[in-house]
């Protein structure tokens, strides 16, 4: 956990106005208050990825947050398909994985 | 380690403007955390930074091109993704609407378990622990669809239902026998058996809806002078009056002898249209028609002329 004055040193280029605004705009969620947030590495390398998204890859701060929901939901799916997967590996029986292998590659055909 | 160049696409004396554009677009198609789980796009992404962070700084390039350092001596480790967070459980955080906690909710399991085994969304099969609806295919022909029936239906693991198709039942209709699929585990309540229902198609009979539609082939002078016919119905054959001078092709009405009423559906009704058999050639008919002066003239082709 950091504080935002660390963050601001850690990330080079980045402003401190930057990460308010993104506070305010729901992007970042840290834990804390104004005044005393802390951020998690989760955090640290969302702010990472927002400034790549927008510095590198133009992506302005109106579709910013189209391209972050779209982003949020793709991760969601695959934490669920992983989830999904650690279910199915935890309490199917042999027979019954080489037989979704079997199907699951039989449809890709 | 390849020529950063080449990794970038731009030449050896592309200016800083070119080589920034060029990262630019790459970043976009390969940034993984834009493709996560895309290994060959992660591996891509890495030469690709790596090339970027040579090349972006006039002073490396410059000792680069002289070859005072080489491409692999710039390399170093990226820093942890946000792609390593955001799929493991620390990406909860990060939720399409917020925090998500752990754990699948009914809706969740609905969204994933509804669409691969066809569920109702009004089903009772909404925890988790019991037993999956099975779906099965029966045909049926068109008059026990049309009357209702109940048909055996022998399943894979060898029992033995017996379906009752409810009168006008029609093809791809789905019927639900609670409680006949699969266990449901630890005390969990058993699945559901679906039925899909195929209707054969009849040689005779076709269904419109809540009424039946039938051929009814009748001859020169049934059509022309009347006639009472047997017609057949979906239960045994009815008398029919075909009115004198019908035309080929008139729908004559049998109320009520449609599909029955069933579930607040009225009974339908059954439409015979009117088609004419001629025979084999007959002397007598045509020496008849040769002399034949018609009492009021017609020109049928009329009306198509003036629209042609």
């Amino acid at each position: 956990m950091i504080s935002i004055d660390v963050l601001v040193t850690q990330v080079s280029g980045l402003q401190r106005r930057d990460i308010d605004f993104w506070i305010s705009q729901q992007w970042v969620r840290p834990d804390g208050h104004a005044g005393n947030y802390l951020f998690q590495d989760v955090d640290v390398a969302r702010v990472r990825l927002i400034q790549e998204l927008r510095d590198v890859m133009l992506v302005n701060e109106e579709a910013l947050p189209v391209v972050l929901s779209l982003l949020d939901q793709l991760y969601d799916q695959r934490r669920r398909m992983r989830e999904l997967c650690d279910a199915v590996s935890r309490i199917s029986s042999d027979e019954m994985r080489q037989k979704l292998i079997r199907f699951l590659s039989a449809q890709s055909l | 380690m390849d020529d950063p160049y080449k990794i970038l696409g731009v030449s050896n004396t592309a200016s800083q403007d070119d080589i920034r554009l060029a990262y630019r677009n790459l970043a976009k198609k390969h940034h993984p955390d834009l493709n996560p789980g895309n290994v060959a796009s992660e591996d891509r992404f890495k030469s690709i930074a790596t090339a970027n962070e040579l090349l972006s700084d006039p002073i490396k390039r410059g000792k680069f091109d002289r070859g005072e350092i080489d491409a692999a001596g710039q390399e170093r480790a990226r820093q942890t993704s946000y792609r390593d967070f955001a799929d493991a459980d620390p990406g909860r955080r990060y939720g399409p609407s917020g925090f998500q906690p752990g754990g699948w909710s009914t809706d969740d399991l609905n969204d994933l378990f509804g669409s691969i085994f066809k569920q109702d969304p009004g089903s009772q099969n909404e925890t988790f622990g019991n037993g999956w609806d099975e779906s099965y295919v029966l045909t049926v022909s068109f008059l026990d669809a049309a009357n209702g029936a109940t048909k055996r239906l022998t399943l894979p693991d060898g029992r033995v239902l017996d379906v009752k198709i409810p009168s006008g039942t029609s093809d791809g209709q789905i019927l639900r026998l609670r409680n006949q699929g699969t266990d449901g585990g630890s005390g969990g309540a058993k699945g559901d058996a679906l039925i899909e229902i195929h209707v054969s198609p009849h040689p005779l009979f076709k269904r419109n809806g809540q009424d039946i539609n039938l051929v009814l082939p009748v001859t020169l002078s049934e059509i022309v002078l009347g006639a009472t016919v047997d017609v057949p119905t979906l239960n045994g054959s009815v008398h029919m009056r075909i009115p004198s001078n019908s035309a080929v092709g008139t729908k004559l009405r049998l109320r009520g002898r449609g599909i029955p009423a069933q579930n607040g559906k009225e009974s339908g009704d059954l439409f015979a249209v009117l088609e004419v058999v001629l025979g084999p050639p007959d002397a007598a008919l045509e020496a008849f028609l040769k002399s034949w002066k018609p009492e009021h003239p017609i020109e049928p082709r009329k009306a198509m002329e003036e629209n042609s």
